[in-house]
């Protein structure tokens, strides 16, 4: 056979087989995502938003208390994670070869995969019962410990993505390295750091089994960050287990919302960190 | 391009023609000088390598230091603005004078030093995410320091770069939009915003093509009139034709340094007429 018929050949097959892994790598995640969407369309109005759960047998009502809920205990761990996610990342990455560096980063490693429901079990012993009871914050608390080292690791890794000389040339200006560590080294990663971060939202945002030791759920408006305060996920196993067949329909609709609610933060914040770094 | 660059490899030509002038072999101590170092050695970790330097740089001049690859022309510049011991393990010993002031001397803050001792690079670097005009300015901005006279600042430096006609419209654009030849030169501005006294250029046309490098070579003519100038360059017609003086390195050690043209056609040191003829390097 003429070589160049067959390299000819062999780059179809490869080409077809790359493809083919691309769609069956796609099909899972649009069927997820068109099943929810044809489940959840049914019971998604503006009272979802807008209104608290009806009793049993009473049609209507909404999830209005989750879904601010989920935005509180997620936004608030948010304020916790990410500026010591981040500083460490650029710790980790500017440090990078102490002894205490290397601990840290096998710590972060070692942590990113401790099973949710542990951090649930350990913040409930150590903040929930203390405290007495259930609370928002020590929901958000569980999900900021999920999010530290996947934030600190991928801002770590962004870091020392860039280039040396830019350090060199903020240096060679005469400025301070803890100023050219954040306005530089830091804001040109920054795109991609807040990537990361998005992506340790998303996970926080579905976590239901750290919610069960913490936040716990409520029927009704939270009445503060130290009480019990529902969440969308937790109200989807709630829903999802009970043997109501409208609020199975309620719980579809709240899957829906919180995956609509997460691609729209990742979107959005995307947009934001992208603005003005597209010139690379 | 110009007929400079099919010369034969030892035609020099000065860019001042005092050959004459009896020349000032080694500038002895009564020269004064912008920069000097006294038994400068510089180290990474436990490695030497740089071998006590005792070398002057004059205001108003270009000094090419040459030499082959490994020699420590580099190391020797960054020790100059003490951009030497940014990098781990490594340090400096000896004394370097500006203005009859050690920069290593106990509680001088290397942030001042760079800021009047300004570097270009071996490779264009603008950041990123600024625009052309805040690369300029970035000295400025990255410590947060605001000047009502921002705009003719940028002018001023980008006119000194001989850039400014290129990118007077589209000062919002960012620096990476440039050529490499144009961000090299924004970064000559960039340094040259911060109205520095000694300009260090590390190799500063190394990744540009020659049309490129002949207009940065025509900028460093222009600006050798206000600043005292340090080129490192493996080219050697380019050292013979930006230079006054040539410091030649070798092995970590300063072979000799004279004006351009002894060095070029009558060197006194037999390692620097092997080199400059090409026997080795």
């Amino acid at each position: 056979m003429d070589r160049w018929f067959f390299r000819r050949l062999v780059d179809r097959v490869v080409r077809a087989a790359c493809l083919v892994a691309t769609l069956v790598a796609l099909v899972p995640l649009f069927s997820v995502l068109g099943f929810i969407a044809v489940r959840g369309i049914g019971g998604i109005s503006l009272d979802f938003f807008r209104e608290l759960p009806r009793p049993v047998g009473e049609p209507g009502g909404g999830m209005a208390h989750a879904v601010w809920g989920s935005l509180e205990i997620v936004g608030m761990a948010c304020l916790f994670a990410v500026p010591a996610g981040v500083l460490a990342g650029v710790h980790l990455a500017e440090f990078s070869d102490t002894r205490f560096v290397r601990a840290v980063r096998f710590a972060a490693d070692v942590m990113a995969g401790v099973p949710s429901i542990v951090v649930g079990l350990f913040v409930y012993a150590v903040v929930v019962v203390p405290s007495g009871g259930f609370s928002a914050l020590a929901g958000s608390l569980a999900l900021a410990l999920l999010m530290l080292p996947t934030i600190a690791r991928s801002t770590e890794e962004l870091v020392r993505l860039v280039p040396e000389s830019l350090r060199e040339a903020a240096l060679g200006l005469g400025v301070p390295k803890w100023r050219a560590t954040l306005h530089v080294v830091l804001r040109t990663a920054l795109p991609g750091v807040v990537t990361g971060i998005m992506l340790a939202v998303a996970r926080a945002m579905g976590e239901t089994a750290p919610l069960l030791f913490t936040a716990f759920n409520n029927r009704d408006w939270s009445e503060g960050l130290r009480e019990p305060t529902a969440s969308l996920p937790v109200n989807i196993y709630t829903y999802a287990v009970s043997p109501y067949p409208e609020w199975h329909e309620q719980a579809w609709a709240a899957a829906l919302v919180l995956v609509t609610l997460v691609l729209c933060l990742s979107i959005g914040a995307r947009l934001l960190a992208g603005g003005s770094a597209r010139a690379r | 391009m110009s007929d400079r660059a099919s010369a034969p490899r030892l035609r020099v030509a000065t860019p001042r023609d005092d050959s004459r002038t009896p020349a000032r072999s080694q500038p002895s101590e009564e020269v004064p000088a912008k920069v000097r170092t006294k038994a400068l050695r510089a180290f990474y970790g436990k490695t030497e390598v740089l071998h006590g330097i005792d070398l002057a740089i004059l205001a108003r001049e270009v000094t090419a230091v040459i030499g082959p690859s490994g020699c420590g022309k580099s190391t020797f510049v960054r020790s100059l603005n003490r951009m030497h011991e940014v990098v781990p393990g490594a340090r400096v010993s000896g004394t370097v004078l500006l203005d009859d002031e050690d920069i290593y001397a106990v509680g001088v803050d290397p942030v001042a030093v760079r800021r009047r001792v300004g570097m270009v690079f071996q490779k264009p670097n603008p950041f990123p995410t600024l625009s052309i005009r805040d690369n300029v300015l970035a000295g400025l901005l990255l410590n947060g320091v605001a000047r009502n006279d921002a705009d003719g600042l940028v002018e001023q430096a980008l006119r000194k770069a001989a850039l400014w006609d290129e990118v007077k419209d589209r000062l919002s654009n960012a620096g990476t939009s440039l050529s490499g030849g144009q961000q090299q030169r924004l970064c000559i501005a960039r340094a040259l915003a911060l109205e520095p006294e000694v300009l260090l250029m590390d190799e500063p046309c190394s990744a540009l093509d020659p049309i490129a490098t002949a207009r940065v070579e025509e900028l460093i003519h222009e600006l050798r009139q206000t600043y005292a100038i340090v080129i490192v360059t493996h080219n050697m017609q380019q050292a013979a034709r930006v230079a006054n003086r040539t410091a030649f390195f070798y092995m970590g050690e300063l072979v000799e340094c004279d004006r351009t043209e002894v060095v070029f056609t009558r060197p006194k040191e037999r390692r620097t007429e092997d080199y400059i003829t090409g026997r080795f390097g």
